[in-house]
């Protein structure tokens, strides 16, 4: 498993630029539960978009003042910035499909 | 012996007083109250007193309304957010949390507003924290359990931080507060309330718990004003107040000579009673006439005639108030009783008493109050005054209309046991024409008249009736 680095990081594999994903995964240390989230967001990714999508880590000890600009309360959060609209997701995705419900990867069932 | 935990001042007028010297410094304090009581208000002003007056930054963590609303809302009050704020006294952090916007998946915490909470404290150095009002996070996250556990977490974390914070929450409706919060917070909990009982709006604080002090537990009335929250804590005032051996003219020579001929104690409190048209007014604008002769600053409480009426009426006895007016010893206050509820009234007075170096406060007529409340309240509210007044050593007279149903010497109010002198006038029909009559009924610490005297208004003030054949040659000329 790929950890989280402590600063901000980019995995991007664009293949296609206009539907590009781009998702910031606020966290707050390298608490357990942020790297749940990391590793299952990780796979959602590989699975669903593969080769189009953009993954931030934002570590909120390190720039706390990035957490009111998002709304940021619960961590991990997961805020899908593009495409529009922007949808959260918090926790650390290990329900699988209310993450796929929440990133609109999936219709409602 | 153990150490005594210190207290905080909030700086909110008769808090403190209540209190015993503030909240609980480094702890959180509740403070609940339905919809529209004062919570948001009062959690901000202890902000912003704190910022101003003790050097104390302070976090308004706002989960309601947006730094810009509330900067807004309280611009009236005289808080100026927006300085406070420049001048890093202040920080506002709206947190907002749409629900449809999110998704829950799985374990999660309240990190996110630690790192706020924790950095806005840091970048200003913040001694004072306010929560206004968690509890809508529990309409925002759906897993209370999490939340639960975090809300402890977060009490904790102010505690150790030694943060003086208060957080608001919704009255609940068996509970003191909607989902529980008093459960983690329990040093300090104040209830605010709102009534509306006729029509009449009263706002009272009580403080339900107070861990490990002191603290008055009555309901305190307390007012929403133009520079803040006013708690009325004046139940506490005693009697202990310094009599005066001074006497003080009631600007009446024949009045004067009935009290002994020396006329009122100064500081004390003395009522004027009498029916509809016997002349109370003018018995009071003889007085305030001879204290402003002195050089000495009056109140005109008026509830029943505006001031240019009175001012008028006055001048047909030879009274010229507008003088007294313009050299500023002379101030009117004209209000309807019916305007707002008692303890403004209360409140008002104590506030211009205060602002104004008074030495004579008339209060016409003290009847009218009773519209605005119980006789119970109306009772205690005066009680409050004049204890307020004698503590201040001003000489207050008050008028009293008494109806002719209820007999001539009975007040309505029942107050006259809180007066020291009493004066009676009267109305008295005689030889087919009418006349009136003044007596003292009593006056404590003083050799007084037990005669009714005859008097009549004349374009010189009060006069005394010579006698029975001169007013009647005097009535006959008039017809």
């Amino acid at each position: 498993m790929k950890k989280p680095k402590a600063s901000t990081k980019a995995t991007s594999k664009v293949e296609d630029s206009e539907a590009i994903w781009v998702l910031y995964l606020y966290v707050a240390g390298q608490s357990p539960k942020s790297l749940t989230a990391f590793a299952n967001l990780k796979k959602i990714c590989e699975e669903h978009l593969a080769g189009k999508y953009r993954i931030e880590i934002i570590d909120l000890l390190e720039t706390p003042q990035l957490a009111s600009g998002d709304q940021i309360l619960a961590i991990p959060t997961l805020v899908r910035k593009l495409p529009e609209p922007v949808k959260k997701i918090i926790g650390d995705l290990s329900n699988t499909e209310r993450a796929l419900v929440g990133l609109n990867l999936r219709p409602v069932s | 012996m153990a150490e005594v935990f210190s207290k905080s001042r909030t700086g909110i007028k008769g808090l403190d007083e209540i209190t015993g010297g503030g909240l609980p410094a480094g702890r959180p304090t509740l403070v609940c109250g339905s919809a529209g009581c004062g919570k948001t208000l009062l959690a901000l002003e202890f902000l912003v007193r704190g910022a101003t007056l003790y050097d104390e930054p302070g976090v308004f963590m706002a989960f309601e309304e947006t730094a810009d609303e509330l900067t807004s809302n309280v611009a009236s009050l005289g808080f100026d957010l927006g300085d406070l704020i420049a001048r890093r006294k202040l920080h506002v952090d709206y947190v907002h949390i749409e629900r449809s916007e999110i998704e829950e998946t799985g374990e999660f915490d309240l990190d996110g507003l630690f790192v706020r909470l924790g950095h806005a404290v840091d970048s200003i150095g913040a001694k004072r924290v306010a929560l206004d009002t968690l509890e809508t996070l529990f309409a925002s996250l759906s897993n209370e359990m999490i939340l639960r556990a975090e809300l402890r977490r977060l009490f904790r974390w102010l505690k150790d931080k030694g943060m003086t914070a208060i957080i608001t929450a919704e009255r609940g409706n068996n509970s003191l507060t909607r989902h529980g919060i008093e459960e983690y917070v329990s040093d300090c909990v104040i209830l605010l309330d709102h009534r509306v009982t006729e029509q009449i709006s009263t706002r009272r604080l009580r403080v339900v718990k107070y861990r490990g002090s002191l603290h008055g537990t009555n309901d305190y009335p307390f007012l929403i004003d133009e520079q803040g929250i006013v708690v009325l804590p004046i139940t506490s005032i005693g009697l202990t107040n310094e009599a005066s051996d001074e006497r003080i003219s009631s600007g009446i020579p024949l009045l004067d000579a009935m009290l002994g001929a020396k006329g009122f104690y100064r500081g004390s409190s003395i009522l004027v009673s009498g029916t509809a048209g016997t002349g109370k007014t003018s018995v009071a604008a003889h007085f305030v006439n001879a204290a402003c002769q002195r050089g000495e600053r009056c109140l005109y409480f008026s509830f029943e005639e505006s001031m240019s009426q009175v001012v008028r009426n006055m001048r047909s006895i030879g009274i010229d108030f507008q003088r007294w007016i313009k050299y500023g010893l002379l101030k009117f206050h004209a209000v309807r009783p019916s305007e707002y509820g008692l303890e403004r009234h209360l409140l008002t007075m104590h506030k211009l008493v205060d602002e104004f170096k008074l030495s004579v406060v008339v209060v016409d007529p003290i009847t009218n109050l009773t519209l605005t409340g119980s006789l119970g309240d109306v009772q205690a509210a005066l009680m409050r005054l004049i204890d307020l007044l004698k503590t201040e050593q001003l000489t207050s007279l008050f008028t009293s209309l008494s109806h002719v149903s209820t007999g001539l010497e009975q007040t309505v109010v029942g107050m006259s046991s809180l007066m020291d002198t009493w004066i009676v006038l009267q109305d008295i029909e005689s030889g087919g024409g009418r006349t009136r009559g003044i007596c003292v009924l009593k006056s404590r610490g003083m050799a007084h008249s037990n005669q009714v005297q005859e008097f009549r208004f004349t374009d010189r003030g009060l006069q005394p009736t010579k006698s029975l054949n001169e007013e009647k040659a005097e009535n006959g000329r008039l017809k």
